[in-house]
């Protein structure tokens, strides 16, 4: 029995510094995929909401607010907090209801609308508090993905000039994307002359916080057939696993990694374990994979990811970049979208947008940032607390 | 520069010699250590155990990965006038098998780190308030 189901339509709300309430960019997402579906509003029986926290009281019930936002017509609603995941464990939430057979065609939506500067914790003396911990003791969110960064240096020999080249690389495919906040095409020497924020890593190798918003109508594969689109593209898997005991990488906002020194305790990476359930559902293997959306928080996290989802053994990602395979033409094109470069992190919406890219990229709709014959992607992401996901989407 | 008593940043989270340890905990049953300390679950899967001892974890070890802070950053933190960029590592410690992350001692740059390199814990001021100067762990390069 097949565990797909069918994605009848994407949208997504141009992602900038709006200022605007969060709910009209799901709003606007949400009748977008609506449209490109050819479903009616009052044909969707389940909303399954990402949530957002930082947007007060109608941010944490994000599927009731979306449907009353586009007008109750009596739909069941969800909604999914996972940080950076959000949007996957949303999907995940529609897929179970479709395959259970209580729903037919859902939507699924995710918007934001981010604040300016750091994201603080709450004040006071809060030591239980991993978030009041890190940020007393100075240890900032670009801390984390620095560290990563310089350890690809040392250990692989990974060099600023290939972080900078994956900030070109994802600039010059996102300045075709009309959906994208940063369109400009940098050069190797922008990035260079952007201040340092935590060595390696300069302000254009991290990504910015941005508004947003992004929606998929998704439905069994029974009812894209009854509606003429049996061709339609397919979630094949959702994996949104938690990491093995002991998690080995120091994680966002811990201030230690678990111990593996008890007896048959190993030491796992998390971001490695994650495509991996996605794989073995989808039945496939990252050779069948023709392109893929990841998570590029920062510049060198692509690489990582890159590796991770064993497009590349590990440690040759750099290597993939340098070559061109992973730019638009290539071998293996990794964030044609433009990725979290062009785009900024709207974090219920993003891992939503990972998947409009890849239903576009399959029917052929991409235009100027099309990857020729496209028939496998998936998408990689990582949010808080051992939240991550990774989608597989096929036609 | 100022008389004031020393105090930990953060209360029994290491020891005040001058051969400092961090104070983490340990399982009775597994032998897994924690750091922040945890006495109430064991986090192993296998394991369920309540009852841990508390220790003090290795004092060196080798450099996982390294950065530095050159923004500064909000509340809770406290920041000179001006602020002052600092560097920051993570630390692998053998025995217990984890990762400890923590500023570097001021005066060592990242220039001057690697990973693999044997580090150890030492304290060093934080901030200081009306009353006190904070203290915290730091890691500094063992001299070879």
């Amino acid at each position: 029995m097949s565990n797909e189901i069918a994605i009848l339509g994407a949208g997504m709300h141009p992602w900038g510094k709006w200022g605007h309430n969060f709910v009209q960019y799901g709003v606007a997402a949400a009748r977008e995929a609506l449209a490109d579906a050819g479903v009616p509003w009052r044909d969707v029986s389940f909303v399954s909401g990402g949530a957002t926290v930082r947007c007060g009281y109608p941010g944490y019930v994000a599927g009731a607010t979306f449907a009353q936002a586009l007008g109750w017509q009596g739909a069941e609603v969800n909604t999914s907090y996972a940080a950076c995941a959000s949007g996957s464990q949303a999907l995940a939430a529609a897929r179970n209801k479709i395959l259970a057979g209580e729903c037919e065609v859902a939507l699924v939506v995710g918007a934001d609308t981010t604040p300016k500067g750091f994201l603080a914790p709450a004040k006071g003396y809060r030591p239980d508090d991993p978030d009041w911990v890190r940020f007393y003791l100075g240890i900032t969110n670009p801390t984390y993905f620095a560290l990563y960064a310089r350890r690809r240096m040392d250990l692989y020999g990974d060099t600023l000039d290939d972080f900078a080249a994956v900030k070109v690389k994802n600039s010059r495919i996102g300045s075709k994307n009309p959906r994208a906040r940063y369109r400009k095409c940098f050069t190797a020497e922008d990035v260079a002359a952007s201040a340092m924020v935590a060595d390696p890593l300069r302000l254009m190798d991290i990504c910015a916080t941005s508004d947003g918003g992004a929606a998929l109508i998704v439905s069994s594969l029974e009812y894209a057939r009854k509606l003429g689109k049996g061709d339609a593209p397919r979630v094949a898997a959702i994996s949104t696993v938690t990491p093995t005991f002991a998690s080995s990488v120091v994680e966002m906002p811990d201030i230690a990694t678990d111990s593996a020194a008890a007896d048959g305790v190993e030491a796992h990476a998390f971001r490695s374990t994650l495509p991996l359930k996605a794989y073995e559902e989808a039945g496939i293997g990252p050779e069948d994979v023709d392109l893929a959306e990841v998570y590029d928080l920062s510049t060198a996290l692509e690489l990582d990811w890159i590796e991770d989802l064993r497009l590349a053994p590990r440690g040759e990602a750099a290597a993939l970049l340098r070559n061109g395979d992973t730019s638009l033409g290539g071998k293996i094109p990794v964030n044609v979208s433009g990725g979290l470069a062009c785009f900024g992190e709207a974090v219920p919406a993003q891992a939503l947008a990972q998947v409009c890219e890849l239903t576009w990229q399959l029917r052929g709709q991409a235009g100027d940032r099309q990857v020729e014959g496209a028939k496998v992607g998936i998408t990689a992401n990582q949010g808080l607390f051992g939240h991550g996901s990774s989608v597989i989407v096929r036609k | 520069m100022s008389d004031k008593p020393l105090a930990p940043a953060i209360e029994g989270w290491h020891t005040m010699s001058a051969k400092p340890n961090l104070i983490g905990t340990q399982c009775t049953a597994c032998g897994t250590y924690f750091f922040p300390k945890q006495s109430q679950y064991c986090r192993n899967p296998s394991c369920d155990s309540t009852d841990f001892t508390e220790v003090e974890l290795s004092r060196t070890g080798q450099v996982w990965s390294y950065t530095n802070a050159c923004y500064q950053p909000p509340e809770p933190f406290v920041a000179p006038e001006p602020f002052e960029p600092y560097t920051i590592a993570g630390v692998q410690l053998e025995k217990e098998q984890m990762v400890v992350l923590g500023q570097v001692v001021t005066g060592v740059s990242v220039e001057d780190l690697k990973v693999g390199m044997t580090m150890e814990l030492v304290l060093e001021r934080l901030h200081e308030t009306e009353d006190d100067i904070k203290v915290t762990w730091k890691w500094q390069p063992v001299a070879s």
